[in-house]
């Protein structure tokens, strides 16, 4: 690489271009969203650190703190186990069919969540085609937190199968080879050599698919029944104070949200240095 | 060896059936209640006054949208690719932020900026610019919500491809455009076409952050998401169905069309 060390410790390239695509990124990212970000804090500068925290420590926000991150950890959980299987599926095995399983996986991220939203309620609703055979047994998912699950599942079927795809093409077959002439049985094979190589792939997948399913609204609002303390999911409650004007309160709680957003980034974005490495093979 | 083939079956069949369930009939359950009263309704709804303006406005939001993201993606990944630098890191993390934010949040932070109560409300009265509960708002909040797809597929692709050959380009005495033309744009082709595939489908629905932004003003503020709220909500769910398969077609469309590129753009890596 050619590049001469400046004073300032900045390397110029002899590529052309560097100020001007520089210039309109950061104008860009600032105009687009640091401006709006700050708003934030200028919004904040006027909240007392008493009202503050009355608002964010309230019964009702903490119910759906609680709602939100339970159904969005219940909705990563079940793509990370239903996620390995498909991902296995689509990668060690052929059968008829097998193509369209695969175009059909990032249907999620195609439907838009509204739609996808009044269509799971019809569907589970107890008049609805799954939830009539449900209802008479007393299973509920619409209008409960299993719905808010079911949408959330929904939107992020495609996270977990994407990042444990290709780390599973990677593994060479080898080893299981050893093990089973070794004598180890499918499910040994699985436990003690697979499953320890998707572990990160897991996590990061995982933790995409939990990081988008906290802040999920269009989806799940159609099919929560948004009750309070029940099925009150913290976007949704953000946005009843927003149609009340009550800008302070909504701002309050979305900065918990917000925090909260930023730490599951980091830990992702250290889990995707990880990710990478282990993809290209560098160990 | 049964039991190896039992595994196998029972996986594949363990597959199929998560994909029936959550994927295949959800999709039926929309065309089936849209065209639960006939076709003669259904065409009613979905060539309705409202309707048409409501896609109309979704067009002109996820076009805005996806050319303003195309252009800064590229911009982008030629800045934080080509050249290297000690805050390239912080600028590429900034990027990602739309990502971790949900779409409620991304409307409230741009009400608090440009609404009633925001601190740029004198600038914006000043040159009589109205943002929020308008469609400028929602072209913008449509441009934060999809600011990283684009950006976020070039950039590892022109990263694993190394800066030499655009460094001997320009040794060679090629302008910046030309460098670009002749040998960055072959080989990010299909990732930007990817990445303008799933910013298109993400723009078209996004539903969250234009909720907040609109104001639902019916016949002027209204995309197709919102629309369907507010027809679903007045327990019009035919009529809210119908136009969801406007939305669906689209949809189906986009996924034929990234599973097309995803092919090709396979094809030239191997």
């Amino acid at each position: 690489m050619i590049k001469f060390t400046k004073k300032n410790n900045h390397r110029v390239s002899i590529i052309p271009g560097f100020n001007l695509s520089l210039g309109i990124t950061i104008f860009y990212i600032s105009f687009i969203i640091l401006i709006p970000l700050i708003s934030i804090a200028v919004v904040t500068n006027g909240i007392t650190w008493q009202k503050f925290t009355s608002v964010i420590l309230d019964s009702r926000v903490i119910a759906s703190y609680r709602i939100s991150f339970i159904c969005a950890l219940t909705a990563a959980a079940v793509n990370c186990f239903f996620g390995t299987i498909l991902a296995w599926v689509l990668v060690r095995y052929e059968f008829p069919g097998k193509d369209l399983i695969d175009g059909l996986i990032e249907l999620p991220f195609a439907i838009p969540t509204a739609v996808a939203g009044i269509s799971l309620a019809a569907l589970y609703s107890p008049t609805g085609l799954i939830g009539q055979f449900l209802a008479p047994i007393g299973i509920k998912i619409a209008y409960s937190p299993i719905g808010i699950s079911m949408a959330l599942i929904f939107v992020t079927i495609p996270f977990v199968v994407r990042t444990v795809e290709p780390v599973l093409k990677n593994i060479d077959p080898v080893f299981e080879e050893a093990a089973y002439t070794l004598g180890a049985g499918k499910f040994t094979i699985f436990r003690r050599i697979i499953l320890p190589e998707l572990i990160p792939a897991l996590l990061l997948g995982g933790g995409l698919a939990f990081a988008r399913a906290v802040g999920e609204y269009g989806s799940v609002i159609f099919i929560a029944g948004n009750m309070p303390f029940k099925s009150e999911i913290v976007p949704l409650l953000i946005m009843i104070k927003l149609q009340q004007f009550n800008y302070t309160e909504a701002t309050s709680i979305a900065i918990v949200m917000l925090l909260f957003s930023f730490l599951i980034m980091f830990a992702i974005n250290s889990l995707q240095i990880y990710q990478q490495r282990l993809i290209r093979g560098g160990r | 060896m049964s039991k190896i083939f039992s595994v196998r079956y029972l996986l594949i069949g363990i597959s199929i059936i998560f994909i029936f369930i959550m994927l295949i009939l959800p999709l039926y359950v929309i065309i089936n209640e849209a065209f639960h009263n006939g076709f003669s309704p259904y065409f009613n709804v979905i060539s309705d006054k409202f309707t048409l303006h409501a896609l109309s406005l979704t067009l002109l939001a996820t076009g805005t949208a996806v050319l303003c993201n195309t252009i800064f993606g590229l911009f982008a990944a030629w800045a934080l690719t080509r050249f290297q630098y000690r805050h390239s890191k912080l600028l590429t993390t900034l990027i990602d932020i739309p990502f971790t934010i949900s779409p409620v949040i991304a409307g409230l932070i741009f009400s608090l900026t440009f609404g009633r109560i925001g601190w740029t409300q004198p600038i914006l009265n000043f040159f009589h610019i109205k943002i929020v509960f308008a469609v400028t708002g929602i072209i913008l909040v449509t441009i934060f919500v999809t600011l990283p797809f684009i950006a976020r597929t070039i950039m590892p692709v022109l990263h694993s491809r190394g800066t030499q050959e655009e460094e001997a380009a320009a040794l060679m005495g090629a302008s910046g455009l030309t460098i670009f033309r002749r040998i960055t744009f072959p080989h990010i082709k299909w990732a930007l076409l990817y990445g303008i595939i799933l910013c298109t489908a993400r723009a078209m629905g996004e539903f969250g952050a234009v909720s907040v932004i609109s104001g639902h003003l019916r016949g002027k503020t209204d995309t197709l998401p919102l629309l369907i709220e507010i027809l679903y909500n007045d327990f019009k769910m035919t009529d809210a169905f119908a136009v969801s398969t406007i939305l669906v077609v689209l949809a189906i469309i986009l996924l034929v069309l990234k599973n097309i590129v995803e092919y090709k753009w396979h094809q030239v890596k191997e």
